[in-house]
């Protein structure tokens, strides 16, 4: 299923000396490794796999809030919730897909310039890309508002060169929504990239332009193949938030630009619909696993979180 | 000719770098500013002028203080707890091949890659269907979940780079496996376990989502924000993300200057 990091040796701990008890420590230590894992372990079954499963309970339960909710089999509310919120779905990945672009866009070259210009300042230049995000999240978006403001700068110069009407605003449209996600969910592009950045020998680009390989081709062939797996996990990464995320489309959006996280939300807490919000979480996990999945199989869990 | 192609291309990547580092730092400028802006009303989007008024008074802003101190426990103990869970899992999983490593990599990556509102909506189911109230515990509970997989990310890292010569030497030395553990292993993985105490500190200090799902009444710092955001976010807020940004930054760059000099003395 999954590509293994270069493997630790058997379980033979040091000083393993050939004594009476050799035996029974042996079989003592096959449980060590179990030992450990169980009380993580436990915790990641009980509050992620139970909930899961409780989680597809309910949305095929059926009844009102208050006579109570029953299971029942009901398919009905997932055909149900498409039919209501299928739009929101697709807007979800509408925006989540060109944040996650724009952010590559963005946070490629950035990884890149500290990865192979950054000399000395590597790591001055890591935390600088790190350091925004020690404001809250909920601050950080608020201020987009500011930025993006009818009566901002942005929007004056905007519209002084022609790029949005006369009239025209940026707030509450989906362009300040998908920015927002762009500038939120920016490091989780760049830092996995800059790894895979710092990887590569540069004696394997000088080789290559050696070669008289141009620097373009030099950077076409043995540079981006060499961050393929830099791309994919900061995609991923940067995806997936992106994709369940209501806080921007509420704060920087109008309502016509809701995402299907904004609905889950008011379905579960304010409208306490919870089968429609659960089928509609529900339906959101499996399009992302099987988005992730295929990666995964090909990169491996490994390379992906390290 | 080729050389002038290489300074031009060196000087894109340059000017693009700074670019995108003034982009990233826009919006930390704004919260700034805005926690001196003499603002009228209720909202704090236009600027009106300097003022340190909100600075000296930024404790009297009701339950704002108090929210800031909900979010402080809950950061401590949900990263303390995934701090210990999480350690162990690193422990085993780079220390031993087991039946099952490959399954527990997989149940690791999996909370990381959910969205936080399906994590925040299945956690609620939970709680909803067992009829146990939300509140700060339920709170903890998600927190300590989201929390383990990046505690054994950063710990499994330093764990790899590690020499096991110096566990075999204390062995040898007839020091048993809990001495070993506690005298030789646990301090050179230390650093890397408190940056993923600090880590998990950070990531449930901020989280709004999950803990929008699972709080109650419990109102934590993202939480009040969120609530202000509606009716006006009072500017004492963004004297509390102001003092919260410089303070994690200076402790940042005190960390990087300690490890530097620890670096060049040894």
């Amino acid at each position: 299923m999954t590509t293994e990091s270069p493997a630790p040796p058997e379980v033979t701990p040091p000083g393993d000396m050939q004594t009476a008890g050799a035996a029974a420590s042996k079989s003592k230590r096959k449980r060590v490794p179990y030992l450990l894992l169980l009380p993580g372990g436990l915790w990641l079954i009980m509050f992620y796999l139970i909930p899961m499963i409780q989680l597809a309970g309910v949305s095929l339960q059926e009844g009102s809030f208050e006579a109570g909710y029953e299971f029942t089999w009901a398919w009905r509310n997932y055909t149900d919730a498409f039919a209501a919120f299928g739009g929101h779905f697709v807007r979800s990945i509408l925006y989540a897909g060109t944040a996650t672009l724009l952010a590559l866009l963005i946070g490629y070259p950035l990884a890149y310039g500290i990865a192979f210009r950054g000399g000395r300042y590597r790591n001055l230049l890591l935390i600088l890309v790190l350091m925004p995000f020690l404001t809250p999240f909920l601050l950080r978006t608020l201020a987009w508002k500011v930025i993006l403001a009818d009566s901002g700068w942005v929007v004056g110069v905007l519209q002084s060169i022609g790029i949005i009407a006369e009239n025209g605003r940026l707030l509450a449209t989906g362009w300040a929504v998908v920015a927002g996600i762009t500038y939120n969910f920016l490091a989780f592009m760049t830092l996995p990239i800059y790894v895979s950045l710092e990887k590569i020998d540069p004696s394997l680009i000088e080789a290559a332009q050696d070669l008289y390989s141009n620097p373009r081709t030099a950077f076409r062939k043995v540079t981006l193949p060499l961050s393929r797996a830099g791309i994919v996990a900061g995609t991923l990464l940067t995806l997936i938030p992106a994709s369940g995320d209501f806080v921007n489309a509420q704060l920087l959006g109008n309502p016509r630009q809701l995402m299907i996280g904004n609905v889950i939300d008011s379905r579960f807490l304010r409208i306490v619909d919870y089968p429609t919000a659960a089928a509609l979480s529900f339906t959101l996990m499996v399009a992302i696993l099987l988005i992730v999945i295929p990666y995964v199989r090909a990169v491996g869990t490994e390379d992906l979180v390290a | 000719m080729k050389k002038f192609l290489d300074l031009a291309r060196r000087h894109v990547i340059t000017v693009y770098m700074v670019g995108a580092l003034a982009y990233l730092f826009v919006p930390v400028v704004v919260v700034m500013l805005f926690s001196f802006n003499d603002n009228r009303g209720r909202f704090n989007f236009n600027w009106r002028g300097f003022t340190l008024k909100h600075w000296a008074n930024a404790f009297e802003v009701p339950n704002l203080f108090d929210s800031l101190v909900k979010s402080f426990q809950i950061a401590f103990l949900s990263a303390l707890v995934a701090t210990i869970l999480g350690t162990l899992i690193a422990l085993s999983l780079v220390r031993y091949r087991f039946k099952g490593r490959s399954t527990t990599n997989f149940l690791l990556f999996l909370p990381m890659a959910t969205p936080e509102v399906v994590l925040g909506s299945s956690l609620l189911a939970l709680f909803l269907t067992l009829s146990i109230p939300t509140g700060f515990g339920t709170i903890v509970v998600a927190h300590i979940l989201f929390n383990i997989s990046y505690v054994v990310v950063t710990v499994k890292a330093r764990l790899s780079g590690f020499d096991r010569h110096l566990e075999e030497a204390a062995m040898d030395l007839y020091a048993n496996e809990w001495t070993t553990f506690v005298k030789v292993t646990l301090p050179m993985i230390l650093p890397g376990v408190f940056a993923a105490f600090m880590l998990g500190f950070a990531l449930s200090f901020d989280d709004f989502i999950i803990t929008n799902f699972n709080s109650g009444g419990t109102v934590t710092f993202p939480l009040y924000i969120w609530g202000a955001a509606r009716v006006g976010v009072p500017p004492q807020v963004n004297v509390f993300g102001t003092a919260i940004f410089v303070i994690t930054v200076s402790i940042m760059l005190l960390t990087v200057a300690v490890q530097r000099r620890s670096e060049t003395t040894a």
